[in-house]
């Protein structure tokens, strides 16, 4: 299994969370659920100003082999999405956790965070599935 | 554990991601899925397909037996060498199995079936065949292996035994030629490509495997075998049919030999009666003209309010777009709605194949 970033946090659902200098956080799949996946062939992002609670499906990815909600970890509006992945959806699976970024949101507030896991928890969970 | 083929030692070694099907350990790929399905369009790939169930059949009375078991007609093969696809009925004209068959002397055939299927296909194909006195050989000592793709016979043809090296190269598409060492080569696949199939020992196959590997043929797995076959339009056991559907719901109409008359196969007088009765169901390729993935299970709405479903479903790496075969209620159609986590989404009706030897053959319309 690949090295995984210190930096970020993780959730069980297999998303990451980087929390941006200006309290701005940038989510995407970990190396872990691009690999499960496979080839990746399809996303569909929310929308630019979208509101979207946490632990609810806000988009889709789709694969050769199935498609996967992507869950927002955290409550927020979202300010930015991954343009690029419209046309490269292969970039989660080559760059998981810089280029294959899936969007970023304006949290509600910073207590959810607390609920994230750090690296070493994701791996242990990670450990247990395998 | 499941099964393992001779080259699944080699299969790890190349980093193959393995998956169980139908109680085998199978490369399902290498690495990525959509180059290796790239691969086979526009250069060549070999596909490990040891899985697959290889029978030989032999008695004095097998062409009668085949003729019996068959819908497709045995008697259409004059040369030894030929090759037939068909379909394997039950009474009710049900789909037992989809197969190919080789016509290699008058009293030996040998029958490439599913390997989903192998065990209810044995027991069928015993049973029918005890009253011609038919003998039904498994062949589990042979691995199976295809090399797919534009550059197939360059590739494959050093690597092949001497004395049937000029022999192959020679065959016409559906065709096999073999020799004494049980080497057995068809050009046949599931792809859409060109290319062979080829039957042989565990040591040949090993050293056939190694010595395409060495010279940089890649190794192709079952994910890509799945979209490439569903490119070229060819229908998948288990998937695209079973037993609850005849050949004439499953766009195999062409399969079914009907002539002569008087030749009495299982499942003829189910296929007649369905006939007659027409209003049969259809089987239609689909692009879907939104973005998303088409996959097998979801809804299809045809215009009436009719209802289908789609049978296979996938993104093809060559069109860039999701496509799949669905069966649809009895009717001509243009358009019809997919319905996608609870969207209907547009897709275009086609007529399969969608690619054929690397070229897209359907048109998007407006």
């Amino acid at each position: 299994m690949s090295e995984l970033p210190e930096d970020l946090k993780y959730t069980k659902t297999h998303e990451w969370v980087r929390v941006e200098e200006d309290g701005t956080v940038t989510i995407g799949i970990t190396d872990h659920a691009q690999e499960a996946l496979d080839d990746l062939v399809f996303v569909e992002l929310p929308t630019l100003g979208q509101l979207v609670a946490a632990e609810e499906p806000c988009g889709v990815i789709e694969s050769v082999k199935a498609a996967a909600d992507i869950f927002s970890p955290i409550s927020g509006e979202i300010i930015a999405c991954n343009d690029k992945l419209v046309n490269e959806p292969e970039l989660i699976n080559s760059s998981p956790y810089e280029d294959g970024w899936l969007f970023k949101l304006k949290p509600d507030g910073d207590s959810q965070l607390i609920e994230l896991l750090t690296a070493e928890e994701y791996t242990e969970i990670l450990e247990t599935e395998s | 554990m499941g099964k393992k083929t001779f080259l699944y030692e080699k299969h790890l070694q190349t980093g193959a991601k393995i998956i169980d099907f139908h109680g085998w350990d199978l490369p399902l790929h290498y690495g990525s899925q959509i180059h290796e399905h790239h691969q086979v369009r526009r250069d060549v790939g070999m596909f490990d397909i040891s899985h697959m169930t290889v029978l030989d059949l032999t008695g004095q009375r097998v062409q009668e037996f085949l003729r019996y078991l068959l819908a497709n007609d045995i008697a259409r093969l004059k040369m030894p060498g030929k090759a037939l696809y068909s379909c394997m009925l039950n009474e009710q004209g049900g789909i037992l199995d989809d197969l190919i068959v080789y016509y290699q002397s008058d009293n030996q055939f040998r029958l490439v079936v599913n390997a989903a299927t192998r065990d209810k296909d044995l027991s069928w194909i015993n049973q029918q065949a005890e009253p011609f006195a038919v003998q039904v050989k498994e062949r589990d000592d042979l691995a199976m292996l295809a090399i797919q793709g534009p550059q197939a016979r360059e590739q494959l043809k050093s690597r092949l035994p001497e004395n049937l090296q000029s022999t192959v190269m020679a065959l016409a598409p559906f065709y096999a030629d073999w020799n004494n060492d049980e080497v057995f080569v068809g050009r046949t696949g599931y792809t859409g490509e060109d290319g062979f199939e080829v039957i042989l020992p565990e040591q040949p196959a090993v050293e056939m495997w190694e010595a395409l590997l060495a010279a940089g043929v890649k190794p192709i797995g079952l994910g890509a075998r799945d979209t490439l076959r569903l490119e070229a339009g060819l229908n998948l056991y288990g998937m695209d049919m079973d037993e609850n559907y005849t050949p004439l719901e499953s766009g195999l109409a062409w399969t079914v030999a009907w002539s002569p008359t008087d030749r009495n196969f299982i499942g003829r007088r189910a296929l007649e009666k369905q006939r007659e009765q027409g209003e049969l169901r259809v089987m239609v390729g689909l692009i879907l003209r939104n973005q998303g993935v088409l996959r097998a299970q979801q809804t299809v709405q045809v215009e009436d309010g009719g209802i289908g479903y789609i049978t296979s479903g996938t993104f093809s790496p060559t069109l860039g777009i999701s496509i799949g075969l669905a069966r649809l209620p009895a009717g001509i159609y243009e358009k019809v709605m997919v319905i996608i986590r609870n969207k209907p989404l547009l897709a275009q009706v086609v007529k399969p194949p969608f690619v054929r030897q690397g070229k897209a053959c359907i048109e998007l319309t407006n």
